[in-house]
């Protein structure tokens, strides 16, 4: 095993153990707290990949503004522990068997997707994930797509303005 | 000797640097508290502290000590695994963020040349921009654990303030980094250090003001000290916590400013340089110091900057630092941008 492979897998198990917690734990502040640890695990995973910018963006983005944002409404709606409704154990079931259907679908798709078949990931090398390169392909190659998505988050920007107005 | 495949020397001489920095950092911000409270006595026309050793130069250690003996209280109703996670991450998160920040030039040790900066990464001023966001969950952690409303309601603040100046940063930091094409802060560096190139603070006066603006609510200084504000909020996000979690939170804020400085310093004035000097002329080891010094300097006027707004300007309204990040600093910062951006263009024909 070399250093890649221990950083690869001891980044795995934090993200899966991370991930699990966020379910398991009661509490959803804990929840959100742990989510914030598997952000933490998969930018190590980008890093791993050579696309440090993704990784610090990813921490920037999600880990450090939406998080928080999750943080401030569950703290100003004050749910505890025992103010999560109780679920009866056919609700239960239902969730466990359309959660199980996905998780087939899911690792069907990766199984036969043809552009992985036989192929390993390329660590420390690839050049797609560098700050340069991202910004070239976003605005020539991808520019109709990201400018589309720019103008759908300003509506969404102004669509937020439109709520919070008073009248 | 490789084991792993991994240059060990190199990863030793990396801790002992890291070593150096850490304890240097919290050295200074030890002593930024003293000098605090002696710019306050001076702007207050009072001697300030002067009992406890020559003109009270051992006042932070006997601060320090009288942190540590204090009863550690931990309430009965508070969350206990996040009300001791929330301290630490504060000081980690302050302390973080001199990983990336370029001290000084390589010294030649021992045959080895080593770089005074603990990671030269291609995402530096980035990594500097997250660590700060990660700076936010000391304040809203400890503030939710200590199941107070008066800290629960400073948290929130606190979030939210870092949360809205964060965007005027980052729109101002662009303009930086369109003129210098890089987001290293070596290179940043590099580029004011060459001869005949100035500082970036010439290029970018605006920018500068708009980042100082930002970095002092970042730091949670006055005018911008809301989440702490002692005359509404009692002591704000860290009114449960006694002993040394309390020392943690106070020593945090200095830690940043000493950070949000060095960032400044690289940025705007040149990180290392020293104006009108041909660092290159003169030996790598005494130009490495000489360096330092320099650097040490700029910071320690950034640091006197801080204490002497801190004691001359009261603190805003709520609706007015909202008014002030969002109305202001974020369109001045959008206009910064777009002015720097016709230029480089106009410039390149």
């Amino acid at each position: 095993m070399d250093t890649i492979q221990i950083l690869f897998f001891s980044l795995s198990a934090l993200a899966l153990f991370s991930a699990i917690m966020v379910l398991v734990s009661k509490n959803p502040v804990h929840s959100v707290l742990w989510l914030v640890a598997v952000f933490f695990a998969i930018s190590g995973h980008y890093i791993l990949l050579n696309a440090q910018f993704l990784a610090i963006v990813n921490l920037i983005v999600y880990a450090g503004a939406i998080m928080v944002l999750f943080l401030f409404v569950i703290m100003l709606m004050n749910l505890n522990a025992d103010a999560e409704p109780r679920k009866n154990w056919m609700m239960k079931l239902a969730g466990v068997v359309s959660g199980g259907c996905f998780l087939m679908v899911m690792v069907s798709l990766v199984r036969q997707a043809t552009e992985l078949s036989g192929k390993a990931a390329l660590m420390k090398t690839g050049e797609i994930g560098l700050i340069k390169n991202l910004g070239k392909a976003l605005f020539s190659d991808f520019v109709i797509p990201f400018e589309i998505s720019s103008v759908l988050f300003l509506s969404a920007m102004v669509g937020a303005v439109v709520i919070g107005k008073k009248d | 000797m490789t084991l792993l495949a991994l240059d060990w020397i190199l990863i030793l001489e990396k801790l002992i640097l890291i070593a150096i920095i850490v304890f240097a950092s919290l050295g200074i911000a030890l002593y930024t508290t003293f000098s605090e409270r002696k710019v306050a006595a001076v702007l207050q026309d009072r001697p300030g502290p002067n009992r406890a050793g020559p003109m009270g130069l051992l006042q932070p250690l006997a601060d320090g000590l009288k942190l540590i003996m204090k009863e550690e209280i931990i309430p009965n109703s508070a969350s206990k695994a996040l009300f001791i996670l929330g301290p630490a991450m504060a000081m980690t998160a302050a302390l973080m963020t001199c990983a990336v920040i370029p001290w000084s030039s390589s010294v030649e040790l021992f045959g080895r040349k080593i770089d005074l900066q603990i990671a030269d990464i291609n995402i530096g001023i980035l990594y500097v921009f997250g660590v700060v966001s990660m700076g936010v969950y000391g304040i809203m952690i400890g503030g939710w654990a200590s199941n107070n409303k008066f800290s629960l309601m400073a948290a929130l603040r606190g979030a939210s303030q870092a949360i809205s100046y964060e965007l005027a940063m980052g729109l101002s930091l662009i303009a930086v980094l369109m003129i210098s094409g890089s987001l290293s802060l070596k290179t940043i560096v590099d580029q004011q250090m060459a001869p005949g190139a100035w500082w970036n603070i010439v290029y970018q006066p605006l920018g500068f003001i708009l980042f100082f603006i930002c970095a002092m609510a970042e730091c949670n200084r006055t005018p911008f000290d809301l989440p702490e504000a002692e005359n509404e909020l009692n002591m704000g996000y860290h009114q449960e916590y006694s002993s040394m979690k309390l020392g943690f939170y106070l020593f945090a804020e200095y830690v940043n400013m000493i950070m949000s400085s060095a960032v400044m310093a690289s940025l705007y004035f040149g990180g290392y340089d020293v104006p009108f000097l041909d660092e290159s002329s003169l030996a790598p080891n005494i130009a490495a110091i000489i360096g330092v010094l320099s650097l040490l300097t700029k910071i320690v006027i950034f640091l006197f900057l801080f204490m002497w707004i801190r004691w001359t300007i009261p603190r805003f309204r709520y609706d007015q630092l909202m008014n002030l990040g969002w109305k202001s600093l974020i369109p001045l910062a959008l206009l910064n941008m777009l002015a720097t951006g016709a230029v480089i263009l106009w410039q390149q024909g």
